[in-house]
Formats: structure tokens, sequence, C-alpha cells
């Protein structure tokens, strides 16, 4: 078991006619994952990819193909109904990959998931992979944009808040002969779904996942958060990674949620609770996939 | 985004929260008739998005971006002296900042400074007010020596603001009767303002009282969230781009995120993540980054070529750290793009060029054939390092 999804995960995209939605479909079907739908309102019917049945509606893909998992590639305009719409057809997992969302909207779209059934991951995040045991980690679950290829299965769980650089501490892993359960990339927005820590809790729990990498950045509390509570419970050895350091306080470094704003969420702050914490810290992003190895001892 | 004071005050007027009268003028005779407007007791305000004004010098010798005066004709003199000028505070660098309008107000008597602000609060997923009998004050010098005195209520997402939680911040804050009525419709403005226009701060500093009773707020800062700007064309249209750096403004055309700051190695990334990662490496390093630069996830060519642009613009960049992951994309094509960006631009500073990820033996090789004379380099470690030696050199 990996955590949240597997090979079997069945899963569906919302916005799949789109350019960025058809192209990552594609992608995640020549990785060998399960998806078994799409949804774009008014081209219910069409194929995808001459194989993927296309609904109007979240609810219609899920009684007809019982998806569990819908990923969201909505324009930002439309994104918040969106997520609403899987949460109202009863999807285990919806996870937003779109960037830009208003915050007001993700504020409203929290507060009206409360009790629902259904975990978010993101928004404006690069979804996640549990890898496959095939060449590359083909036939994997990979939901969202990150390449397929540069992962392999094996027992480190992955948490982060960016793409890019979820990428190369995965790839930094990979060729240091580290496989991983599942990578999780929680998003770069201030209000989003699932935190740090509910991620680090499940591969906690996870048997197959045997160490974890957390990978965040300067902005908010979350990362505190989740050191506060590793270092009372987490079983397994842990490094971490901090980017943002060098980053001028008050300014907003790309992704919304990545600001220091009243002297809260400077990188000091969070390298300071994770080695409070017994976690091992990476020096440099050079040295992710290294400051693990070290964990590991 | 932020504007200025008198785009707040006309959104203050807009929801009807309650400020003193005031107008912008563009010229000082137009300042002379807006005085006439409001009477005596004015104050003639210079209009900047740097805070700091009272204490600032303009480049003319004049002193004080704000002053008090009680006739038109004075109001006038003064704006005269403020407009077309350049003003430095301790906010603008040495530089300063154009002033290009000012504002004419009527300068009501204090009775009290309050603070007021509503915020997005990304812990508890809701908006929280924030107030305080400290007002007129830097507020987080407030928090430091006396939290005790800044009163904190979270609104719920979905049900707004309650008349409870107005009655129980009058309690707080002291105020009853007329004034706590007020108040409360100052508030309730306030927060419809907050909501309806999509920010993500509004902060008033101070919110005063008057001799006579009433609730003003007399200075405001506000921050939009940018993501929500699509759908609030009037707000877009107050931004002012001469408060931003133009290297800034230059970039957001091309969809670039790029941020200048003070050091010499420009870099070039794609994700934001990896962008901070690869700032954060150059001077783990011993370097000091140029800039932030996402290009986005795909690096094409065109943004690439954008990108070398811009950072060429900067005359204190001496060298260049290209750092491209290639998931999806194929390093070759990313490799071909880099090299003929770099022909187009007619580069003439070290280039340090570091790919990751898919086709990247070809993508290296791509870069190794070309005659540009870049620096290829292995890893993010091996990458910053070589920038940092090529400036040394």
């Amino acid at each position: 078991m990996a955590i949240l999804v597997d090979e079997n995960t069945k899963i569906l995209v919302q916005g799949i006619t789109g350019s960025f939605g058809g192209r990552h479909a594609q992608l995640s079907l020549d990785y060998g994952t399960k998806l078994v739908a799409g949804v774009t309102p008014g081209k219910g019917g069409q194929l995808f990819a001459d194989k993927v049945p296309i609904f109007d509606t979240v609810e219609e893909a899920v009684a007809a193909t019982g998806a569990t998992v819908s990923a969201i590639f909505v324009p930002p305009p439309f994104a918040a109904d969106a997520i609403l719409e899987a949460v109202a057809a009863g999807v285990d997992l919806a996870v937003a990959i779109t960037e830009g969302i208003p915050v007001m909207d993700m504020m409203r779209v929290r507060a009206g998931m409360q009790g629902k059934k259904t975990r978010l991951i993101g928004p404006n995040c690069p979804g996640l992979v549990t890898p496959g045991l095939g060449e590359g980690s083909h036939g994997g679950c990979r939901i969202g944009i990150a390449p397929g290829y540069i992962h392999k299965r094996g027992k480190v769980g992955v948490v982060s808040r960016s793409g890019t650089l979820t990428y190369e501490a995965v790839w930094q892993l990979t060729n240091l002969g580290l496989g991983q359960s599942t990578c999780v990339g929680i998003g770069g927005d201030p209000i989003n779904g699932t935190s740090h820590l509910d991620i680090l809790k499940m591969f906690n729990e996870d048997p197959e996942t045997e160490a974890i990498i957390m990978i965040g950045e300067i902005g908010g509390t979350a990362e505190e958060e989740a050191a506060a509570w590793a270092k009372e419970n987490c079983k397994k050895p842990m490094a971490a990674f901090i980017a943002g350091s060098s980053a001028p306080p008050g300014r907003r470094m790309g992704h919304a949620g990545a600001i220091v704003s009243g002297g809260k969420g400077t990188a000091a702050a969070k390298i300071e609770a994770l080695r409070d914490a017994g976690i091992e810290v990476a020096g440099n992003p050079s040295d992710m996939g290294q400051a693990l190895v070290r964990a590991m001892g | 985004m932020n504007i200025h004071e008198y785009q707040a005050k006309e959104l203050f007027e807009k929801f009807g929260v309650a400020t003193p009268r005031g107008k912008v003028a563009d010229t000082a005779a137009e300042a002379k008739s807006a005085a006439v407007e409001i009477g005596s007791n004015i104050v003639v305000k210079a209009q900047v998005h740097a805070g700091g004004r009272g204490k600032g010098t303009f480049k003319n010798g004049f002193k004080g971006g704000v002053h008090l005066v009680q006739t038109p004709d004075e109001a006038a003199e003064i704006a005269g002296k403020m407009i077309g000028q350049i003003l430095v505070t301790h906010q603008t660098g040495e530089e300063g900042k154009l002033v290009s309008k000012v504002m004419i107000a009527d300068a009501v008597e204090i009775k009290k400074e309050y603070y007021l602000a509503v915020l997005m609060d990304r812990e508890s997923r809701s908006p929280v007010i924030v107030a305080s009998t400290e007002g007129g004050v830097n507020i987080e010098e407030v928090a430091e020596h006396t939290p005790e005195k800044i009163y904190h209520q979270v609104i719920h997402p979905l049900l707004g603001l309650q008349p409870y939680e107005i009655r129980n911040l009058c309690a707080k804050l002291g105020f009853s009767g007329d004034v706590a009525k007020q108040f409360g419709k100052l508030l309730q403005a306030l927060y419809r303002l907050f909501i309806e226009c999509d920010c993500s701060m509004v902060e008033v500093n101070p919110l005063v009282t008057t001799p006579d009773d009433r609730v003003l707020a007399l200075d405001a800062k506000f921050d939009f969230d940018d993501n929500a700007l699509y759908r609030h064309p009037d707000i877009a249209a107050l931004n002012d781009p001469t408060e931003e750096d133009p290297r800034e403004v230059e970039a957001k055309k091309f969809d670039l995120n790029y941020i200048g700051l003070d050091g010499n190695i420009a870099c070039l990334v794609n994700g934001a993540g990896l962008a901070m990662a690869t700032m954060d490496i150059i001077k783990h390093c011993g370097g000091e980054p140029a800039n932030f630069l996402d290009v986005g996830g795909g690096a094409s060519q065109e943004q690439v070529r954008n990108a070398f642009k811009i950072i060429l613009g900067d005359p204190k960049v001496k060298a260049i750290l290209v750092n491209i992951f290639g998931g999806i994309m194929d390093c070759d094509v990313i490799a071909k793009g880099i090299v003929a960006a770099c022909q187009e631009v007619d580069l003439n500073i070290p280039l340090v060029v570091r790919l990751e990820g898919n086709n990247v033996a070809a993508g290296k090789q791509t870069l190794a054939n070309s005659s540009v004379a870049l620096i290829s380099a292995d890893t993010l470690a091996d990458a910053a390092d070589k920038a940092v030696k090529a400036i040394a050199v």
C-alpha cells in the first residue's frame, strides 16, 4: 500500500478537453494509470483518445465508471465550482491542479467541504504519483502534471508545496536508488486542501513508507506545525528542505502563499522548528537526497 | 496589488466607510479649488505608495510630503511644490518616487486613535478582524510589546460578520452609544468592501474618534488578491505602473514571474519553488542572486529569450545561471531554445546552464556543440559554484 492512491485507483479528469488537461490525461494513460472518464460540460458522449468516455457531469462519470478520484484542470474562474462538483459527486479525493484560483473562492470551498468525505489536494499543485513497478515506474498512478519516469517504486514518502523542486528531489532520490511510496504535491497557495501535517500522518501510518522527505518554503506556518507533530509522533526517519532562505520579506515569490509577512513564515524559523524536531535539514537544494540518506543512517 | 490613498478614499466612499472629505488634485489650481470646497483646516498629502511621507524630503529641497494649511492659497502653494517632484522617504530608497498627484483633505481633529484591519488569515482559512486601542503607530510594535491590546475576531467564511461580533469588539475598544453605532456601521461597510473587492488585507490606521464624537477612517492600506483581479476590472485599473519596478512590469507582459533583487548573479528557472531554491544555493555558494525569475513549467524558447532580455536590462548582472528541470519537455528542445535565445540577444557575460530531466544527454550535447560560449553544469551545487567562480575571475 502507498497512501491515497495505488495502481488500481480509477481516476477521472475534469477539463479533459482543454489543451492542458488533455495533454496530461494522455501522459497519465501512457504511464498506465487507470484513467476511466473525462468531464467537460457540453461534451458528454464524446471519447478522449478514442477510448475514454467523456461526461457532462462528475456525478454521471462516477456513476458510470466507479471513478474515486478526480483531477481538476479547469481554469481559475470555474475551478471552485469544479471542486465543489467533485465533492458533491462523492469522490474520495479531488486533486486541483489549477493555478490562480482567488483566495476568497478557496476559503468558501474549504468551508463548504466541512463534514464531507472528500479530501482535496491543491490547488496550484503538481498532483501526486504512486510509482509503478514497470520500466520508468510505468504502471503506477499518476494524477496531475509530474513527469512519471523520474519516479521509482520504493519506500520513501515525499511531500512538497512545489512542482519542479519536487521533481528535483524525486530525481535525486531515484538516482540514489531510493524509490518512493507516494509523492504528493500539496500546492503553493495560502489556502489549500491538505497540509504537510495531513500527509505526514498518512506516511507515518503507511507500512510501505519507511522514510519521509518534506519540502517546504517560506510563508505560513504549516511546516512548523508538521515539525511539532513529528517531534512527538513520527516513527520514521525524516529529512526536509525549506526553499526561500534568500527571499526578501514582503515579496511574493511566485507562489501566492510564498511570502514572509509580519515577520512570520521565514525560512530560518521553519528550519529551526525542523531541527528541533530531530529532522535532518538539507543545507541546500542539491543535498535533499543525501539529507535523507543521512536521516536513514 | 496596492493602491494610492486617494483611490482608497474613493473606495471607502463607494462602500460607505466613513472618512474625512477629500479630493485628489493633479495641479496647484485643482488643489486650490478642492481646498475651497473643504474649507479651513486642510491637509495636503503627496500621493505615493511608500510610507513615511510626512518625514520625507523632496529632491528640490522641500521638506515633508504631508502639510497642514489653513487657506486654499496655501494649499495651492504647497501642492505646487510637491507635484512633479521626487519624494524620498525611508521606504522609497534614495531614488525616490515621482509625485504626480496630491490629496486635499479635511484635517479632522482627533480625540483618540485606534487600529482596525480585516485580513485573510491562512491558519483559520477565514477573514479575521484585528482591532486595537493603540492606533496611529506601527501595529507590529504593539503586537510585540503589548499584545494584550490587540483583539482578533475570526469571521465565519460563509456566515459573514455577525452583530454580536461587532458588539464584542465595541466592548473591547470601549465604544458605547452613538459611537458604537457608528463603529458598527463603519465595520460592516469595511467588511463588505473586503469581501466584494477580493482583498487580502484592508488596514485602517488610524481609525479615529473626533471631539464631536464622529468615527472616521483616517488612512488606509489595501492589498488585493492578484488572482481575483480578472473579476474586478475597475480595481485592476487602479494599478499605477510607475509605482512598480519597470523590469517587473515588462516581465508581466511576457507572463514571466520576475522580482528584482540586489545581487549580480541572475537566475532563470522553471517553477517558483525551484527558482527560490536556486537563489538559495547561489547565496549558499557565496554569491548574491540578482533576481527571482520563474519562466513557467515549460520553459519555451520564446519565454527564455524574453527572460534573457529582462535579465540583461539590469546593469548589475555579471553572470547568468539557467536552471531548468525538463520534466515533461525534452531537454534537447530546451537546450536548442537556450542556444537560439543566446544568439538573438548577443550575450556577453558568463552563462552557466544546468539542465536535468527528460533526454538530458542529448540536451547537453546540443549545448556542447553550440557556438555559444556557455558553461555546462551537472548538479545545482555545481551550477551555483561555477556561476560564483565565473564572476570571481
